[in-house]
């Protein structure tokens, strides 16, 4: 078992590899790093000692090593703009992006499969017809549509809840949250409902087709014939069996929550690092870029390693198979 | 004369479908003994698993009891909400389905089902429970140990009997067996009967088993009824029937069962011509009419009912 997961971690490691050398292969070849650092009226000794400085004189291969040395040590050198230390810019801002994208993966999750699971269980209900036709306009409206409308009518016409922006903040450590202020809760909702409306319907019509599927099985025949009661067949014995499909998909999207949280930052304004992001590819911050490319890398291969070993938490037919392939 | 436990009356299932209605089950009426296997035989859509389903209460919708009853001792239960069928199904009438790679949880332990079966049913602590379970998977000659393993650990043969182990968890009065050995080899075949038939027994449950193999009929059943097109065609004691089968059907359906005791292989087999008519395309009469052999003139126009508790079938009946 701890070999599956140690040979799971392995693979995780190889493919951070790629990532860190597409981010570098952007951060080094996309443009000039001279020509962008110094700008054109650069002496010749000038750009020498920073092509020196920056070591782009090296081997590729030494470079790729300075480069993953460094992005391991959080180093991912200064912005263009500002001279800021990429790093920081990215600290400063990663936590506004995780709540953001945590709360509204919550709020999918959490409606996505209560009403997956009614919409089965009812599937000639009105309510669930109701439910299944209005989540056409999740998965139909584009995200920052969504975004405006909820602005539109929350923020402008009923004047509940503001339009723009994280509220108040707490810090503690070097993170900022706003999950502790009034005003934080309440400037998060319309950004998380928008983030999370289209996965909530796409993980609602999931899981109403596999859970449709799994009731027509035989095992869920028999527990009924069993005596059951039909509390205990549908969520003792029907959604454990929709699950794996589920992650597999929840976790993806989770990993596009934050990577396509950009749309959403910059309608709500939310400091986050998609918003930097957007910035930075205005003013082609590549250092910024390319970082910004590690991290949602990075975040996507963390996300599979978890989906994966939720696999073998949830299905026993998986870590068995795994098992037997490992001992061959 | 034992005690009835079940007891059918007139029973009538019917599917609402696009041009009318289909009725899989139509006027069939039976009794269930006490301790007694009664086999249901015929082919393929005859309407043995729906009247399995229907004793049960889980026929599928659109699909409802139109007419008839169901008696369970003194209970009438074809009318019964969910909660009260629940506390029957499982607990006083149990089924065994057809397929047991299927038929249990693939993420979820046997033993775990077991016990989660025993503790829906029966007012017993878990303790009493898991005991209860093992003692379970023991009378089905499955090593206790083996209580936390998952169904994708055992063979077909095994599951089966962990799922018959399943099926008499909670002591039920009647067992409803649907095709319990058709997924099975041949050679686990008769072991899984043998040992439903021993435990059925022991328990003394009465036993319903559905199957199309009228060799599984000979091996295992005190009486057999005959079904076809939805119609009880014949019914009887085993014995009787198979050494006298007055039903055309019943007739050719013994004759075209292979038997290696013929040791003989140059003899054909009978063959019924034709097959059993769609639901949607049920002749007039009797059913059975345009396969008979031996079919009279009204058989094509008037539909027999079941005589002297034995056949439904013009030949022994005046018109």
């Amino acid at each position: 078992m701890l070999l599956i997961i140690l040979r799971r971690l392995g693979q995780s490691v190889f493919v951070l590899f790629l990532v860190a050398f597409v981010s570098f292969m952007m951060f080094r070849y996309v443009g000039n790093p001279v020509d962008n650092l110094l700008g054109q009226e650069a002496t010749v000794e000038q750009r020498e000692a920073l092509i020196e400085a920056l070591g782009l004189n090296d081997p590729l291969h030494t470079q790729y090593l300075g480069f993953v040395t460094r992005a391991l040590q959080f180093d991912f050198g200064n912005s263009y703009r500002g001279a800021q230390p990429v790093a920081d810019m990215i600290l400063e801002r990663l936590p506004a992006t995780l709540e953001l994208a945590l709360v509204s993966a919550l709020f999918a999750m959490l409606f996505g499969v209560i009403a997956g699971v009614y919409t089965a269980i009812f599937r000639n209900g009105f309510s669930a017809h109701l439910i299944m036709s209005t989540s056409l306009i999740g998965v139909s409206l584009p995200t920052f549509l969504i975004g405006v409308l909820l602005i539109w009518l929350f923020a402008v016409e009923l004047g509940w809840l503001p339009s723009f922006g994280r509220g108040e903040t707490v810090q503690i450590g070097f993170w900022s949250t706003s999950l502790l202020t009034v005003s934080g809760l309440k400037s998060m909702v319309l950004p998380a409902i928008t983030l999370g409306l289209y996965q909530m319907t796409l993980i609602m019509r999931l899981v109403r087709a596999e859970m449709l599927e799994i009731l027509r099985q035989d095992f869920i025949r028999f527990a009924r014939a069993r005596g059951l009661p039909e509390r205990v067949v549908y969520f003792g014995h029907a959604l454990k069996n929709t699950l794996v499909p589920v992650i597999t998909v929840a976790g993806l999207q989770l990993g596009s929550i934050v990577a396509f949280a950009i749309i959403t930052e910059t309608v709500f304004q939310w400091p986050g690092v998609g918003l930097m992001f957007i910035n930075a590819v205005f003013f082609v911050d590549i250092p910024v870029m390319s970082a910004y490319l590690l991290l949602v890398g990075t975040l996507f291969v963390v996300i599979n390693l978890i989906v994966d070993l939720l696999y073998l938490a949830i299905d026993p037919r998986i870590r068995d198979s795994q098992l037997k392939r490992q001992s061959t | 004369m034992s005690e009835t436990i079940l007891s059918v009356r007139n029973l009538r299932v019917v599917f609402p479908h696009r041009h009318g209605v289909l009725v899989p089950i139509d006027e069939i009426s039976f009794d269930v003994k006490k301790g007694e296997i009664i086999g249901f035989v015929g082919e393929s859509g005859a309407g043995k698993s729906m009247t399995g389903a229907a004793i049960i209460g889980l026929i599928d919708p659109p699909g409802y009891i139109e007419r008839g009853e169901i008696w369970l001792k003194e209970e009438r239960i074809d009318q019964l909400g969910i909660s009260a069928a629940n506390r029957i199904r499982g607990r006083r009438i149990s089924m065994v389905f057809q397929d047991p790679l299927t038929s249990l949880n693939p993420l979820r332990t046997i033993g775990d089902q077991l016990v989660e079966t025993i503790l829906t049913h029966l007012p017993v602590s878990a303790d009493e429970a898991k005991r209860k379970a093992i003692a379970g998977l023991e009378e089905v000659d499955i090593d206790p140990e083996r209580f936390n393993a998952y169904p994708h650990e055992f063979s077909g043969g095994m599951r089966q009997r962990v799922v018959i182990a399943l099926a008499l968890s909670a002591e039920p009065e009647l067992i409803i067996a649907d095709e319990p050995t058709t997924a099975l080899d041949v050679s686990v075949q008769a072991q899984v009967l043998e040992l439903l038939k021993k435990l059925c027994r022991e328990h003394g449950a009465s036993v319903i088993l559905i199957t199309h193999d009228m060799g599984v009929i000979a091996e295992t059943t005190d009486r057999v009824a005959v079904l076809y097109a939805g119609r009880l065609a014949e019914i009887g004691d085993t014995q009787t029937l198979l050494r006298d089968p007055q039903h055309p059907y019943t007739k050719g359906l013994i004759a075209s069962t292979p038997s290696v005791e013929y040791g003989d292989i140059s003899t054909e087999l009978f063959q019924i011509t034709g097959a059993m008519p769609r639901l949607d395309a049920l002749p007039d009469g009797c059913a059975f009419h345009p396969r008979c052999g031996q079919a009279l003139a009204h058989c094509a126009t008037k539909r027999p009912h079941i005589e002297r508790n034995r056949v439904a079938c013009w030949l022994y009946n005046d018109v």
